[in-house]
């Protein structure tokens, strides 16, 4: 660490110039000749079965393209894990919002007019709307019990810890939808030819997962379905599931027009339909020792996965194995389950189903440390999973971590200590603000889950342009997180180049490899290493030619490069996943090494709790964490930043309001996130430990901020107020209907 | 309602253009001008990712009726600057790394400029309020802040 040139450093977005010159493209900005606009008519209830059509009067139907689910030449499928997904609903809605019909028409303006004027008559059916109800099948919404997927993860006997336990303390927490509220709304362009076949452009993470749901929509041949990303203005997950949906409309419209399609929803469609963070409910119960040692732990996680299962399973199993936090349990069983209601699905949002578990056990630890009349800090010190010991999946942590050392860090940046002991003190005679500062201390880990990686089988390629440059062939996507900019430090330093002699190849299935999805804080490490190892290849095929020597400059690289391709037409290298030794894992039993690595946090929250408006103001923010190499300071930071950011929301802002499943609240008008005055001061450090298998020792970043700032904030909330508080969002009304409004016995003795 | 013509003068060129006279500010720019870095976020105020000036305030522009921008004067991201002559809040940004997915950017970056020619040298506080109308959901706006401060101490350098 530290010889490299170009690894390490802040270099400058790739693609930056050119957004800020405002010259970057997005969806909505390209445009196509004789397109037309599409728009969607969508579901107004819950539940039922859909009766009829009608269009109403007022509207030139014969200028539009209809397209229903009979139009549908493939399986009616969004290809995800499972079947369920139809593209467009036929005989049955199962929630609010879901596509029955699909318009198009030259004139955009039309299109909303047009909208309102089709009527779909259905008969309604008793729809689900909570985990609860939808636990004790009140009724069965879906499949056979309306559990999606369970995971029942065990070590040791934990039946046995509860009679030799000092104390057994119990906990629930619940957590909220969240809208993930990309600044760029959802949209594709979809042309169609019999001859070319199908093209979509599109906003989107993941070219191939589109792709795949395409072929299987169209019945098309693959090679005959190509996707391409273009500018995509902010993701989070959002952007992994329902590009397949409106890129599949765009593309029956485009089918059936013969013309370009394009359909870009409007903020108010996309928050009421797109998919959504999975609430949950997670319930902690557990074995102590009177000084602080877990014996054991049994948790039960419940997701609400909404109507169709989408990527439920894999949320779910992301979320199962980070219930136990970074604890070493002797014994720990938990059992999860993802149910189906009648909101709209629930998808992928970063953090993937760990910041539900963790906001638990992050909140369930102060609960213990308050019980036992152990400081917080001190708890966790005496539980912190250490080299060598295993996680609750039975992996052996082999990475040289120390936690202690983590948190010790953290909290001495944020003055801690002296805080947590003048706020008390200061409190006590406050009327109007009272302040608190909290913590969390939790794991991320990197990758897909298990044996994951090893199915997705990524190839990642390089090769030479007729000008000499380097090239990264991937199809990992740029969506904000800086995916272009590291790729190519990474390929620059490992071929000894120049960083403005490498370039990204364009996110198109027909031209670059298979390389997987842009999710799960994968690119960097899984990716990264890719990438190098394609590099390693493409050098040394230079240097077999003898066209290149040795410590080469970048002209000698360019040149060396143009010659071999003049000479052989091309130069490419390709490198292949493979997983690093010693990963195994049990997809039956649950057990074994989960993710290849970890990155580990301590967030540090202080906050102000306005007694008189019940607003909470976070005061300073402090985020210390361990994610291997940071292959560009100022991209990583920014991640971090913005994680935090979106955290505070979850925490403390964003509530999605359901009226009988539909978002009553999809405008930024009344579904809030931070501005730039919410935000407090957001105080980033990296502990660098270079992990051996990642590209020059990088582990993931992008989802482990989301994870830390609720439960740190909720516990800072605590010390503040000395009311404990087990759900977010927490409004200010969430805050007074517990402090403000007095207890009825209460008023009894008053009276 | 019939076609209405309007006269407009964005980023220093004089453009003539034919529509409704309720037609949004943000459509004209986007759709009769082509010129695209002007974004729409939400389409009612509350993001600024359409942020552009006219005569010289800041505005959403798509709240503003094109009958009510006629004869005005507009700035768009396209007239801050472009590659090698970049405005100095957009080097800040590229430096800083203001700009993540790009989206808000270009509002960000009008409503910044717009700040700073307001106000030379304003505190954290002072680029706090300034930008609380552009919604970023990227960067936790720390970055952004930066941007703004390294573009304020450039300036002043530029001029000492």
């Amino acid at each position: 660490m530290g010889q490299e040139k170009i690894v390490g450093k802040p270099m400058l977005r790739k693609e930056g110039v050119a957004k800020v010159c405002g010259r970057a493209r997005y969806i909505d900005d390209m445009t196509m000749p004789g397109m037309l606009h599409g728009a969607t008519v969508r579901s107004s209830i819950a539940r039922g079965k859909i009766l009829g059509v009608e269009f109403g009067a007022g509207i030139p139907w014969d200028e539009f393209v209809i397209v229903t689910a009979t139009d549908i030449p493939g399986a009616n499928e969004i290809a995800m894990i499972n079947h369920d997904w139809p593209c467009l609903a036929g005989e049955v809605v199962n929630h609010a919002e879901e596509a029955i019909l699909l318009l198009a028409h030259p004139d955009r303006h039309l299109l909303p007019k047009a909208v309102a004027a089709v009527h779909v008559s259905c008969e309604e059916w008793p729809a689900v709307f909570s985990i609860e109800e939808s636990e004790r099948r009140d009724p069965v919404v879906w499949g056979e019990d309306n559990v999606f997927k369970s995971f029942l993860m065990e070590k040791g006997d934990v039946d046995a810890v509860w009679t030799l336990a000092d104390r057994v303390v119990e906990g629930e927490y619940t957590t909220g939808a969240q809208e993930h509220l990309y600044i760029e709304n959802n949209g594709a362009i979809a042309v169609y030819s019999a001859e070319d076949g199908l093209t979509v452009w599109g906003s989107l993470q993941c070219p191939f997962y589109v792709h795949k749901s395409l072929v299987k929509m169209t019945g098309l041949a693959e090679e005959k379905v190509r996707i391409v990303q273009v500018e995509t203005g902010g993701a989070f997950g959002g952007k992994e599931d329902y590009p397949s949906m409106i890129g599949a409309h765009a593309a029956l419209l485009a089918m059936k027009s013969g013309k370009p399609v394009k359909i870009v929803y409007d903020r108010a469609e996309d928050m009421a339909a797109t998919t959504k963070r999975h609430p949950s409910r997670v319930r902690h119960r557990t074995a102590v020792t009177r000084d602080g040692k877990l014996l054991g732990a049994e948790i039960e996680i419940a997701l609400d996965g909404g109507a169709y299962s989408t990527l439920s399973s894999t949320v779910l199993s992301r979320a199962t194995i980070h219930a136990g936090g970074p604890y070493y349990w002797p014994n720990i069983r938990v059992r999860s389950k993802a149910f189906a209601t009648n909101y709209p699905p629930y998808g992928a949002f970063r953090g993937f189903g760990a910041p539900q578990s963790l906001f638990a056990i992050e909140r369930h630890m102060d609960h213990i440390a308050e019980e036992l009349g152990i400081a917080p800090d001190e708890l966790r010190r005496r539980n912190f999973l250490k080299p060598g010991l295993e996680t609750a999946t039975g992996q052996e942590i082999r990475e040289e971590i120390d936690l202690d050392h983590l948190m010790g860090r953290a909290l001495a940046e944020a003055d801690y200590h002296h805080k947590r002991e003048r706020f008390a003190r200061e409190n006590a005679g406050a009327e109007s603000k009272k302040k608190g500062i909290g913590f969390a201390a939790f794991l991320h880990g990197s990758g897909f889950t298990g044996s994951g990686e090893k199915y997705l089988n990524s190839l990642a390629a390089m090769d030479v342009t007729s000008e000499g440059k380097a090239r990264v062939l991937v199809s990992s996507t740029e969506f904000g997180q800086g995916t272009n900019t590291i790729l190519c430090q990474i390929a620059a330093e490992t071929l000894g180049i120049d960083f403005d002699a490498v370039e990204m190849g364009p996110p198109d299935t027909s031209v670059v490899p298979n390389t997987g999805p842009t999710v799960a804080s994968r690119t960097s490490m899984v990716v990264g290493k890719l990438v190098h190892s394609a590099a390693v290849g493409l050098k040394k095929t230079l240097l077999a030619s003898s066209l290149l020597g040795e410590g080469c400059s970048t002209e000698e690289f360019v040149m060396a490069a143009r010659t071999y391709v003049a000479q052989h037409g091309a130069l490419r290298s390709e490198s292949r996943y493979e997983a690093p030794p010693g990963v195994h894992w049990d997809d039956q039993l649950y057990r074994g090494e989960a993710y290849a690595a970890y990155a580990w946090a301590v967030y540090v929250a202080e906050v102000t709790v306005d007694q008189t408006t019940w607003g909470v103001t976070v005061d300073d923010f402090v985020a210390v964490q361990e994610v291997g190499r940071v292959l560009n300071p100022m991209l990583a930071t920014g991640q971090i930043e913005g994680g935090v950011a979106q955290g505070i929301g979850w925490a403390l802002y964003e509530k999605v309001m359901w009226n009988r499943g539909r978002m009553g609240n999809n405008q930024m008008t009344n579904y809030i996130i931070p501005t730039s005055q919410d935000i407090p001061p957001i105080r980033v450090f990296f502990e660098e430990r270079p992990f051996g298998h990642g590209a020059y020792g990088a582990k993931g970043i992008g989802e482990l901020p989301m994870d830390g700032p609720a439960p740190a904030i909720l516990n800072a909330i605590a010390h503040a107020t000395g009311r404990q508080f087990d759900s977010v969002p927490l409004l200010p009304e969430d805050i007074f209907r517990q402090m403000a409004v007095r207890e009825p016995e209460r008023e009894v003795v008053t009276l | 309602m019939s076609l209405q013509s309007y006269s407009l003068r964005v980023n220093g060129n004089i453009y003539k253009v034919a529509t409704h006279p309720m037609m949004r500010l943000l459509d004209v720019l986007r759709f009769d001008l082509e010129l695209t870095g002007t974004k729409e976020g939400c389409g009612e105020g509350e993001c600024g990712a359409c942020s552009v000036l006219m005569n010289g305030e800041l505005v959403n522009s798509c709240l503003v009726p094109v009958a009510q921008a006629d004869g005005a004067e507009i700035e768009t991201v396209e007239g801050l600057g472009q590659d090698e002559k970049l405005h100095v809040v957009q080097r800040a940004f590229l430096e800083c790394g203001g700009a993540q997915c790009g989206m808000c950017t270009p509002g960000m970056l009008v409503a910044a400029a717009h700040l700073l020619k307001k106000n030379a040298c304003p505190d954290l506080a002072a680029i706090r309020e300034g930008l609380n109308g552009n919604l970023c959901r990227c960067t936790g706006y720390m970055r952004i802040f930066e941007a703004v401060e390294r573009a304020m101490s450039s300036t002043a350098e530029g001029r000492g």
